[in-house]
C-alpha cells in the first residue's frame, strides 16, 4: 500500500472505480435480465413476468435465425480456421527463419497493416473483392476479416513460438526429423495454448464483424447475426426491445463458452509468457 | 562408429570469427573433449560437426564421407543438449523413442529398444513419466539414452553435465566415462570445466578465440602447457605465471613485479630460440613445484606471506611477491611455521619460460 495515500483519496479511488465499473457492468446485467423480462425498456430492473415468449418469438424469425446459426458459424469458424493456421505458420516461420532486418521488418509492417486496415481500406478491399467475384460470397467475408486480423494474430502467435527453446528443434534435427514431423510433433502441440488463444480470438472478432459483411454481403439469406439483428426494428426504425435483447442473449452464448472452455483448458494467456 | 574430421574449418557470425581455421581429427572410439572458457568456439565447433551450423570454408568428415554441407539428419550423429531439450509434452518412451519413431521404426520394435536401452541406463521404470517429473539426473540420462537409442556414428556432448548440481555431476561423469568405454562411442564433448575434461577426455583440445591453443592427453596437456593460455587454463588453482624480462649482462631473468634477479641455471640450455636484452618472458610454474624456504637460494624469489588456506591433506599458501600473488601448494596437513618474509625456490626442471607471443620457449 502506498504509505502517503490519503484516506479520503482511497475513498476517492474506490468511489471512482465502483462508477465506472457499473457504466460497463449496467449493459451486461441488462442483458442478462432483459430477454427473460416481458416489458422491456433500457432501464435494468428484476423482470416482473419472467417468460420465454421472447425467445420463442425470435425463432419464428428464419432470417435471424439462419444469420446466428449458418452465415455466424460459417464466417466465424471460416475466419478462425483460417487466422489459426496461417498466423501459426507464419509466426513458426517468422521466428525461425534468421533474415536481415527481420524483427524490425515484422513490427513495422504488423503494426502497421494493424493501424490502418479495416474501415480506411473498405473502399479498395470492395474493390478487390469486386474483381476476384467474391462479393456477396462467405469466402469474401473471411478473407477480408481474415486479412485484417492476421497481423496482429501473427503478432500474438510468435510470442508463444519464441518461448520454445531451439535445442528441441535442433535435438530433433540430429535425430533426423524432417521440417515437417518437427512442426507436427514439437512446434504444434508447444504452441497449442497460444493457437487456442488466436483462435478464439479470431473467432469472437468475426462473430461480432458488422462493417465488412455489410459492406460485402449482398443478399439475406447470407448476412451473419450482427446484421440480422436489425430485422428486430420495427418499420419505424426503433428496436423491439424484447425480441433485440433475446437475439443478442442467444448472439453472446457461443462467444461465451469458447471464453469459458479455452480459459478452463490453457488458461488465457494473452502474449505468450509461457514460463519454464 | 567412424572417425571424425575437421580440416581448415572457418566460421564467423558477422564481424566475429566463431571458430578459426580449426583442424582436428577424432579417432574411431575416442573421447575428445573441446575445453575453453565461453565464446572460445567450443560449442560452435560442436554446432559445425553436427550440422547446426554450415561452416564458410573447410571441410568436416564423419567417417570417409564428406559431410560439411549435408544437414543434420543425413549426418548420423546424436547429440546430448545441455538443457538436454526433452520434449515436455512426451512422456520418456516418446521421448527416448523420437529418434525410432521419425525413422518408421514399428511401434512394437521401438518399444523393446527403448526399454532395453533405458533399463541399461537405469530409468527403465520411468517410462511412462515426462520430463517435468523426473529429477535432473534423470532428465541427463534420458537424454543420453535418447542419443544411444539413434546408435549414430558419433555422439556429440554440449556441456550435458552443466545443468547438474556438483555431487550429481561426479555421479554423472563416471556413468558417461563408463556408457563410453562399454559403448565404444567416438565422441566430442563441450565442456568449460577442466577437471571433467581431465576426467572424461582421451585428449583435450583447448581452445581460445576460436582457435586450437593445444591438443593433447589430459596429462600432456596439464604438464606441458604449450601457450601462457593453456597454462593458465588448466590446473586448479592455476600455474603462477609471472612477467620477468631478461638481463643478458647479469645473466639471469629479473621478475618484474619485484624486480628480484632469478638464475637461470639448467633452464639456460634448453632456451629453444634466441632472446636478446630486455625481451619479455613470463615465468610459469604450478603452485606444487614451488618450496617455501627462509634462505635465499639461487632459483629463490623472495616474497611476503599473504595467507595460508589449510585444506585438509594439503596447504595452500598465497604469497605476496611485488604486486603480484604467488600460489604455493604444500602437501603436508600441517604447515611448519614460517618467517613472515620467505624464499620462493622453483623447481627449474618443472618451470616453463613463454616467449613474448605467449608460446612457450623451454
Amino acid at each position: 500500500m502506498n504509505r502517503y495515500e490519503s484516506p479520503l483519496a482511497r475513498v476517492g479511488i474506490v468511489l471512482f472505480t465502483m462508477l465506472a465499473a457499473s457504466f460497463f457492468a449496467l449493459p451486461l446485467l441488462w442483458l442478462a435480465t432483459a430477454p427473460f423480462d416481458a416489458r422491456v425498456n433500457l432501464t435494468v430492473h428484476i423482470p416482473a413476468e419472467l417468460t420465454l415468449d421472447n425467445f420463442r418469438a425470435v425463432f419464428q424469425n428464419s432470417f435471424a435465425v439462419r444469420a446466428l446459426l449458418v452465415n455466424n458459424l460459417i464466417i466465424a469458424g471460416g475466419a478462425m480456421l483460417t487466422v489459426a493456421t496461417v498466423a501459426t505458420l507464419a509466426s513458426y516461420g517468422l521466428s525461425r527463419t534468421r533474415i536481415p532486418g527481420r524483427d524490425i521488418l515484422v513490427y513495422v509492417l504488423i503494426l502497421f497493416s494493424s493501424v490502418v486496415g479495416g474501415t480506411a481500406a473498405m473502399v479498395p478491399l470492395f474493390l478487390l473483392a469486386y474483381h476476384l467475384g467474391l462479393v456477396d460470397t462467405h469466402i469474401g467475408v473471411i478473407l477480408v476479416m481474415s486479412g485484417g486480423l492476421l497481423p496482429s494474430a501473427i503478432f500474438i502467435m510468435r510470442d508463444f513460438v519464441d518461448t520454445i527453446p531451439r535445442s528441441y528443434e535442433e535435438a530433433a534435427l540430429v535425430f533426423g526429423a524432417s521440417p515437417l514431423h518437427i512442426f507436427r510433433d514439437i512446434a504444434f502441440p508447444l504452441v497449442r495454448p497460444g493457437v487456442a488463444v488466436v483462435a478464439i480470438w479470431a473467432f469472437v472478432n468475426a462473430w461480432g464483424a458488422f462493417l465488412i459483411p455489410v459492406v460485402l454481403l449482398r443478399s439475406p439469406h447470407n448476412m451473419p447475426a450482427s446484421v440480422a439483428l436489425y430485422s428486430f426494428y420495427s418499420e419505424a426504425g426503433t428496436p423491439v426491445h424484447t425480441l433485440v435483447a433475446a437475439y443478442a442473449f442467444l448472439y453472446t452464448i457461443p462467444v461465451l463458452v469458447l471464453y469459458l472452455i479455452v480459459n478452463w483448458r490453457f488458461g488465457f494467456r494473452f502474449f505468450g509468457g509461457i514460463k519454464r | 562408429m567412424a572417425q571424425i574430421t575437421l580440416e581448415n574449418v572457418t566460421k564467423t557470425f558477422g564481424a566475429v570469427t566463431a571458430v578459426d581455421r580449426v583442424s582436428l581429427t577424432i579417432a574411431e572410439g575416442e573421447l575428445v573433449a573441446l575445453l575453453g572458457p565461453s565464446g572460445c568456439g567450443k560449442t560452435t565447433t560442436l554446432r559445425l560437426i553436427a550440422g547446426l551450423e554450415i561452416p564458410d570454408s573447410g571441410r568436416i568428415f564423419i567417417g570417409d564421407r564428406e559431410v560439411t554441407r549435408l544437414p543434420p539428419r543425413e549426418r548420423d550423429v546424436a547429440m546430448v543438449f545441455q538443457d538436454y531439450a526433452l520434449y515436455p509434452h512426451m512422456n520418456l518412451m516418446d521421448n527416448i523413442g523420437y529418434p525410432l519413431k521419425v525413422r518408421g521404426v514399428p511401434r512394437e520394435e521401438l518399444r523393446q529398444r527403448v526399454q532395453e536401452v533405458a533399463r541399461r541406463l537405469q530409468i527403465g521404470d520411468l517410462l511412462d513419466r515426462r520430463p517435468s517429473q523426473i529429477s535432473g539426473g534423470q532428465q541427463q540420462r534420458a537424454s543420453v539414452a535418447r542419443a544411444v537409442v539413434h546408435e549414430a556414428q558419433a555422439f556429440l556432448f554440449d556441456e550435458p553435465l552443466s545443468n547438474l548440481d556438483a555431487k550429481l555431476r561426479l555421479e554423472a561423469r563416471a556413468f558417461l566415462k563408463h556408457l563410453q568405454h562399454t559403448e565404444g562411442v567416438t565422441a566430442a564433448y563441450v565442456t568449460h570445466d577442466q577437471a571433467e575434461a581431465m576426467a572424461l577426455a582421451d585428449r583435450i583440445v583447448v581452445m581460445n578465440h576460436g582457435k586450437i591453443m593445444q591438443i593433447g592427453t589430459p596429462l600432456d596437456v596439464y604438464r606441458n602447457p604449450q601457450n601462457t593460455f593453456v597454462a593458465a587454463f588448466i590446473g586448479n588453482p592455476p600455474m603462477n605465471l609471472l612477467p620477468c624480462h631478461l638481463d643478458m649482462a647479469q645473466g639471469v631473468l629479473v621478475v618484474a613485479a619485484n624486480q628480484a634477479p632469478l638464475d637461470l641455471g639448467l633452464l639456460r640450455e634448453r632456451i629453444r630460440v634466441a632472446l636478446k636484452d630486455g625481451d619479455s618472458l613470463t615465468l610459469g610454474v604450478r603452485p606444487e613445484n614451488i618450496t617455501l624456504g627462509a634462505e635465499p637460494g639461487p632459483a629463490a624469489i623472495p616474497g611476503k606471506i599473504y595467507v595460508t588456506q589449510p585444506l585438509g591433506g594439503e596447504t595452500l599458501v598465497n604469497v605476496e611477491v611485488g604486486d603480484q600473488l604467488v600460489s604455493v601448494r604444500i602437501f603436508t596437513e600441517e604447515l611448519p611455521p614460517l618467517p613472515e618474509q620467505v624464499w620462493l625456490t622453483l623447481d627449474l626442471a618443472r618451470t616453463f619460460l613463454y616467449g613474448p607471443d605467449g608460446e612457450r620457449i623451454v
